[in-house]
């Protein structure tokens, strides 16, 4: 058996994507900047696409800038937005700790350059408030930048009220949607977004594709100079196959977006219960507002790489926040940032489910993790002192 | 490329020696549950010969797998050969370790010399403090 639990990293294609980006290889090839007849229907599926994309998102089709995937959409995001702050004399951005990479990085490069981030506590539930990225906002604030749903935890951020206290003091809000298009619900206008990234091979799309969106009006930095594609925001010959898969694939995941997540919801229900009855071991985020397929726990005394081994020999494909599987010395700053020891973090578990996860897979998953877990304990020092009592338990 | 050798795997999936020695004549442990690993071993000496070797380890696959091959490589062997195992030796044995992973290999060697030097403290044997670096002078954590 081979169940995939990886889904948050990524997603197998759908039929829809495959088959939408397949008469764009070898039939509509052309470049759509080309004057020609070829060029010329590659660039009617260009524009057909954008269209398309913004329906599902609620913005116009010039709004959307079609990128090289998620990370690219953010670092343009927030480039752009510091480049327009600095020129008003506003060097500071308003973040969260435990957001992805591809967000913090860029800002770690911006404080370099003499902005100043203010990153917010996450509490321990894995949310942060409005009121708190109220009170960071201060008159030299140029950007708020808050991701819609953790890639680890899952955890759902309140979206549109942050948007809200944005656009009442005046200050751009970016968020990092990777996670959440195609699975959540997403309106720029209603939630007060300015700015949004996705990543279409989160939502059964091609890999290495993506969009930013940007309001009307926001001027941006390029990142990449050169052709005059994209409205000359982003140069390079647009990726027609996946660019239409992408469109594609957001389609076909907004139209049944309630009854995905739906069934979905429950299934990760399903196997949280199953999980929790492994003693010691906690779950991470909150219960209700997070992904409908997003499963992440800590288990004491075990250590998450030899899980994830162990699991893959049993046909289950998951990923951990160790340290050992992140190649860095510390766990995962997603679990450090929600107040995780160490010592637990290590030991975590991410399952993220999909449309095509059956309860019989969910069953089979809960008795895998609780046999590995219960295995890797009793050849675990950590887990012996624990029991013993030379070591005190953290969790339940 | 899989991110382990296949001897590697073998010893992770199946690992050798895995277990407590309750009366044991030497015990070590070193790591940290901090930087996510820990190995304890339980040495069993009979006229100056490892008779018997068990371990315990919380850790990555490499670690276990480490710690299991370390105790393969010193099962039956006298206490002055023990005292001789490298890091470099363990890494061989398993056909090679990512180099992130090395620090593995360095602890199992730790472990093994931590338990040795328990064995001589107890029963009075002098012994030269500079065979046994530190946790600390792996380098892997600044814990």
């Amino acid at each position: 058996m081979q169940i995939y639990a990886d889904n948050a990293a990524t997603t197998k294609m759908s039929r829809t994507a495959v088959e939408a980006m397949l008469p764009y290889m070898e039939e509509i090839y052309g470049n759509p900047s080309s004057l020609h007849s070829v060029g010329q229907k590659a660039n009617e599926a260009l524009a057909d696409a954008r269209k398309r994309m913004a329906a599902c998102l609620g913005c116009e089709a010039r709004e959307i800038i079609f990128t090289s995937g998620g990370s690219e959409a953010d670092n343009h995001a927030i480039t752009s937005a510091a480049r327009l702050g600095e020129k008003q004399g506003k060097k500071h951005i308003i973040s969260t700790a435990f957001e992805h990479h591809a967000v913090l990085h860029t800002l770690k490069r911006l404080e370099k350059e003499g902005f100043e981030i203010t990153l917010l506590d996450v509490h321990e539930d894995g949310l942060v408030t409005a009121k708190q990225v109220s009170d960071a906002i201060r008159p030299d604030t140029c950007l708020v930048t808050v991701m819609y749903a953790n890639n680890e935890i899952g955890t759902i951020q309140p979206i549109e009220e942050i948007g809200a206290v944005c656009r009442e003091k005046g200050v751009l809000f970016h968020t990092d949607a990777v996670q959440a298009a195609g699975h959540l619900h997403i309106d720029v206008q209603a939630q007060n977004i300015d700015m949004l990234s996705l990543s279409a091979h989160k939502f059964h799309g091609p890999k290495g594709i993506g969009a930013l969106y940007a309001k009307r009006g926001i001027r941006l930095t390029n990142l990449i100079e050169g052709g005059a594609q994209e409205q000359g925001r982003r140069a390079g010959t647009e990726n027609i196959p996946a660019i239409m898969g992408m469109a594609a694939a957001l389609e076909e995941a907004c139209a049944h977006i309630d009854e995905n997540a739906a069934r979905v919801s429950a299934l990760r229900d399903r196997l949280i219960a199953g999980l929790s009855e492994i003693p010691h071991g906690v779950l991470n985020g909150d219960a209700v507002r997070r992904l409908p397929g997003n499963v992440n726990f800590c288990f004491e005394g075990i250590e998450g790489e030899s899980l994830l081994l162990l699991l893959d020999d049993k046909g289950v494909c998951a990923s951990s926040g160790s340290a050992c599987t992140s190649g860095s010395l510390d766990p995962s700053h997603v679990l450090l940032a929600i107040g995780r020891p160490h010592e637990i973090a290590h030991g975590s578990l991410r399952l993220t489910l999909s449309e095509e996860t059956t309860a019989e897979e969910v069953d089979y998953m809960i008795r895998a993790v609780s046999d590995v877990v219960e295995y890797l304990r009793s050849m675990s020092p950590v887990w012996r002192d624990l029991t013993d009592g030379r070591r005190s338990f953290v969790t339940k | 490329m899989a991110l382990y050798s296949d001897k590697v795997m073998d010893h992770f999936r199946n690992p050798r020696n895995v277990g407590v020695i309750e009366d044991a004549d030497g015990v070590g442990e070193v790591g940290n549950a901090k930087c996510g690993d820990i190995m304890k071993i339980y040495l069993k000496i009979d006229n100056d010969v490892i008779s018997d070797v068990k371990f315990e380890t919380f850790g990555c696959g490499s670690a276990i797998a480490s710690s299991s091959m370390a105790t393969e490589l010193i099962k039956g062997k006298p206490v002055s050969e023990a005292m001789e195992l490298t890091n470099k030796a363990v890494a061989e044995a398993l056909d090679g370790l990512p180099a992130h992973k090395l620090h593995c290999s360095v602890l199992a060697e730790q472990a093994i010399k931590a338990a040795l030097k328990d064995y001589y403290d107890k029963n009075g044997i002098a012994y030269d403090e500079s065979q046994f670096p530190d946790c600390a002078s792996c380098g892997h954590c600044d814990v």
